[in-house]
């Protein structure tokens, strides 16, 4: 960065002299030309070294959401069971019982090209802290990954897919080195920080597709669970209130994340990036513990006022946004930081993105009790500064002032943008290189097998063994056990959740994707048996200044807006993630939706698996399989359709209503690889055998779309749900063989190939 | 009966072992920086990442004021659980033999695992005994359901200690065949002291308490078996 020294000739300040920052300066900052302007105009003057690093951080894409914010207005954010809409560190509803539950996706996406580990263990961190920000205690963790092709596992088979030329760190020129490396360590990094402090990960998924090779994904989603009236908000109150900064000390780690990392593409990725480690913060799960249970303590005495973490632009955002809610000034002495270094400058101090620390508001009365309480926990309490009725961020050093800016001005008045959205008119995304030999000549059982050892459909046991899912004692189901994890609840109801996304279909229609990928997330509740309460999104996206990026994401939000009123599964939170592209192009445009819901009685949540021999098998909802834009039609190497047949929502949601209330024995919705797929997965979950006859070809085995449900079920008892919503029985668990006849096309294969096949993944990590 | 269960910063399932021994007598949790065991008839150093763990699992903790008075507990016969990093607190200690080393896959590992109990007669374990609430393996040992979830969990002592203890009935707990994911000798799950007051296993009982969570309630009999004990004791 071009900043040596904070001070400044046109205020008061201690030391010497120091020449006011040009706007060269501001624009290796990332503010352009017209903004840095417009900064000068409303500090009256040429803002100092400071002052400027500090408007940079709030008017970045990250802190302003500039191009995104008139989109997001455009969201439903009002339902029944919604307590706290979007504006606060996370969103909640009502679950019951005087409970309410927070949650809230974030990514880590740029710190996890840059350094996986850490990015994705410090991810995990900042979006707990999210949580108990509000006065949640978290309580489970999942995430949503996406990387480059991962390379072939199944040794022999050819036609290994792109990716790798860049392959870094790891063996230069090895196909899908980069991909691994950076799958292995943001894994290792998530299960590090939440096995670390005790939250469960109870879900998540990954996918892989060359357009991530480049600019990974690392999306954490995390929810919490408060006593209704202990939710805290963030607004700074009552001038000559005190704010205290609490938790981890203050270094130079993660100067400029927010502006230098998360708002501005990447380089050709790889080594082009590694001299933007230092920017990447280090993550300590043990002091976010202890500052977990220190605030958590703070808030049930009753000791706070307000709360606040501090994420991206560390004091900078923090500070500010809590004066800017609650309509008052803040005095900031940064002397009066701890620090972990000597000689820090008053803009490092103000922009550090160190880990693990909190700031909170306290009634002076209150602050012996908050020191000591602090003191018990081993986190560093330090009053900094107080509340002021001026309306001004006064930065001072020992009492001096070096940096006085508007609260309005920083946090309220960064101009926002108009996209120009328009439709690309030819294809963004060279086609997949296609499996060779895999035509739709090939005989469908090697079809199954192929798309069950595919990097994206494979068993994910490898990557959730490595997570504690069980702390807390919470979890009804685990990983794999069903569609969505559950959570137990007091009163013997259940949480339902789950994170889903397919960003090759969105990449194929942004609309129709994205509508998809949130009634992908209400059926995996369905199959639960929960009911939709409300929808957390991140929008992972390219530059948003370029039309055609302009475009997927005005398309993905209408999709996103109309699902979720259909659902009646308001947004309540959530973020954005833009600029991820480099040189090879823009990632698939990939909204992630998580969704949580509620089942009136945990100990009748559904499973995903075959149980009975003799149990009948039935496929039920309007489910029109096809092939375009399909896990099989990858494999193959077919390019991307130019959009998704339209989508019967309101069809789609009878059809999760019936589910969600029918006798559940065994139950599956049928996503990625069709409805072969979905039955060999229930084969496998429950080590038995099928015999299953289908109508028409090979689309019927293969197919994708919403709105299908495979469910299984003693005899006789599918009656109940005949007439309700469209149901054909296809067939009768049992056995030792997957036997499956679709017209002219036969598949057997005994579970001993379908479990080889469905463990490739394995062979990753080998 | 009463259990008191030790809470460090950094521990994570002390209350998830807390309300596992609330399901067969009182329980109260102990702070790591109070001498006061509060009269508890018995004590579960639970598991997590004591103090972070950063040095070396259970290498700080094992200097707690909290753990002075444990450990003065289990010299003067008192039973002691430890379990997961509760088990490394307790060799670190020296009150078990032994010692933890990092998984031979190098990776945190979760899994559901099937335990054989070797001796279903101690005081960790007498209520284990095969019936119709425990299954039996293929010798007719008692077999339990229990999940794992460490990365530092192979057992490791010396060729002449691990006779000696296999001699002196010390090994209580094997990972069932095809079970030990951790590389540990004998197959060691869990072990008890000499005098047999003081056992640690890596497995979390604390975790197979209720169908409804874990489909296992076999971590169950772990603390009924020390209710038993310590009922025992007293008449």
């Amino acid at each position: 960065m071009a900043i040596q020294d904070s001070r400044s000739d046109t205020k008061p300040a201690a030391g010497v002299d120091a020449p006011l920052p040009t706007v060269e300066d501001a624009l290796a900052l990332g503010l352009t030309r017209a903004e840095y302007e417009l900064v000068c105009a409303k500090q009256g003057c040429a803002p100092n070294l400071l002052e400027l690093a500090m408007y940079s951080l709030l008017w970045s894409e990250h802190c302003a959401y500039k191009h995104s914010k008139k989109l997001l207005r455009t969201l439903p954010t009002d339902g029944e069971h919604v307590v706290m809409g979007p504006g606060e560190n996370a969103g909640a509803v009502d679950v019951g019982g005087g409970l309410v539950c927070a949650f809230k996706v974030e990514s880590h996406n740029h710190p996890s090209a840059v350094e996986p580990f850490q990015g994705a263990a410090t991810g995990v961190g900042g979006i707990l802290r999210d949580i108990f920000a509000i006065g949640a205690r978290p309580i489970a963790v999942l995430d949503s990954l996406r990387f480059g092709e991962p390379g072939d596992a199944s040794a022999g088979q050819s036609g290994s897919p792109v990716a790798g030329e860049a392959g870094s760190p790891g063996t230069p020129g090895a196909t899908g080195t980069r991909a691994r490396y950076l799958l292995d360590g943001a894994v290792a990094g998530i299960g590090h920080y939440g096995n670390s402090i005790g939250v469960p990960t109870v879900g998540g998924e990954v996918y892989f597709e060359a357009p991530y090779e480049h600019n990974c994904l690392v999306n954490a989603m995390a929810l919490g669970l408060a006593p209704r009236e202990r939710l805290v908000r963030s607004a700074a109150a009552g001038p000559g209130n005190v704010l205290v900064l609490f938790g981890a000390s203050t270094g130079r780690d993660g100067i400029g994340g927010a502006s230098v990392l998360a708002s501005a593409e990447l380089g050709s990725g790889g080594d082009g990036d590694h001299d933007k480690r230092p920017t990447v913060q280090v993550g300590d799960p043990f002091e976010e513990k202890k500052l977990l249970e220190c605030s958590l303590e703070l808030l049930e005495r009753g000791l706070i006022v307000s709360l606040q973490d501090l994420g991206a632009a560390g004091l900078t955002s923090s500070a500010a946004e809590m004066a800017s809610k609650g309509g008052v000034g803040i005095d900031l002495d940064v002397a009066r930081v701890p620090l972990r270094e000597p000689g820090m400058e008053p803009f490092e101090i103000m922009v550090s993105e160190s880990q693990e620390r909190m700031l909170c508001v306290v009634e002076p009365a209150n602050l012996d009790a908050v020191l000591e309480l602090c003191a018990k926990w081993e986190v560093n309490g330090s009053p900094i500064g107080e509340v002021t009725d001026s309306g001004r961020m006064r930065v001072l050093r020992d009492g001096q002032l070096v940096g006085d800016m508007s609260v309005a001005a920083l946090v309220d008045d960064c101009p926002l943008y108009d996209l120009r959205p328009r439709k690309p008119t030819e294809a963004l995304y060279a086609a997949p290189p296609a499996r060779a030999g895999l035509t739709l000549q090939t005989a469908p059982r090697d079809i199954l097998l192929a798309i069950l050892s595919s990097p994206n459909i494979s068993s994910r046991r490898p990557l959730f063994e490595q997570y504690d899912a069980i702390v807390q004692s919470r979890t009804v189901r685990r990983p794999e056990q069903a569609d969505a994890a559950v959570l137990a609840l007091p009163d013997g109801s259940a949480l339902a959740v789950s994170i889903d996304g397919n960003g090759r279909r969105v990449a194929a229609d942004p609309y129709t994707g994205t509508v998809e990928a949130v009634l992908e997330c209400a059926a995996n509740l369905a199959c639960v048996g929960a009911q939709p309460l409300g929808t957390t999104n991140n929008l992972n996206f390219g530059n948003p200044e370029k039309p055609h990026i302009a475009w997927q994401l005005s398309e993905s939000v209408r999709g996103l807006g109309d699902a979720c009123r259909a659902l009646r599964a308001p947004i309540v939170g959530g973020n954005v993630s833009l600029y991820n592209e480099g040189a090879t192009g823009p990632i698939y445009p990939t909204p992630v939706i998580g969704m949580v819901g509620r089942l009136p009685d945990a100990a009748r949540a559904g499973r995903l698996r075959f149980s009975g021999h003799g149990h009948e098998i039935a496929l039920l909802g309007p489910f029109v399989p096809a092939l375009p834009a399909s896990e099989l039609d990858k494999l193959r190497g077919q390019a991307l359709p130019d959009g998704l047949p339209a989508i019967d929502i309101a069809g789609v949601r009878a059809a999760q209503l019936a589910v969600r209330d029918a006798v559940r024995s065994g139950l599956l919705d049928i996503a990625e690889g069709g409805v072969a797929v979905a039955l060999a997965e229930c084969a496998l979950a429950g080590g038995v055998g099928a015999e299953v006859e289908l109508d028409g070809s090979i689309e019927a085995l293969f197919g994708e779309g919403p709105g299908g449900f495979l469910i299984s079920a003693a005899p006789g008892s599918l009656d109940a749900l005949t007439g309700a919503v469209p149901l054909i029985r296809i067939g009768t668990v049992g056995g030792e063989m997957l036997r499956i006849s679709a017209g002219a096309h036969s598949i057997a294969v005994t579970l001993g190939q379908l479990v080889e096949a469905h463990s490739a993944f394995a062979e990753l990590f080998a | 009966m009463k259990f008191g269960v030790v809470r460090f910063p950094g521990s994570c399932d002390e209350v998830d072992a807390l309300h596992a021994a609330r399901r067969v007598g009182d329980a109260e949790l102990i702070w790591h920086a109070e001498r006061d065991l509060k009269a508890a008839d018995a004590i579960v150093v639970p598991g997590g990442f004591s103090y972070g763990d950063y040095l070396r699992a259970g290498a700080i903790a094992r200097f707690s004021p909290a753990m002075e008075s444990v450990i003065a507990f289990a010299r003067d016969g008192g039973l002691v659980l430890g379990i997961c990093n509760g088990f490394q607190v307790l060799c670190e200690a020296g009150l078990l033999p032994g010692a933890l080393l990092v998984n031979t896959n190098l990776r945190f590992t979760f899994r559901q695992l099937q335990l054989d109990v070797v001796h279903a007669d101690t005081a960790f374990t007498r209520a284990c005994g095969v019936s119709a609430n425990v299954d039996a393996d293929a010798d007719g040992q008692p077999r339990l359901s229990i999940p794992a979830k460490h990365s530092w969990g192979r057992y490791y002592a010396d060729a002449d200690t691990l006779d000696a203890m296999e001699q002196a009935g010390q090994i209580v707990l094997r990972y069932a065949a095809g079970q030990n994911f951790n590389g540990s000798l004998h197959d060691i799950a869990g072990v008890c002291n000499g005098a047999g007051n003081v056992f640690g296993m890596m497995p979390h009982p604390e975790h197979a308490v209720d169908e409804l969570i874990g489909g296992s309630v076999d971590g169950l009999k772990i603390f009924e078996s020390m209710r038993l004990a310590v009922e025992g004791a007293r008449q």
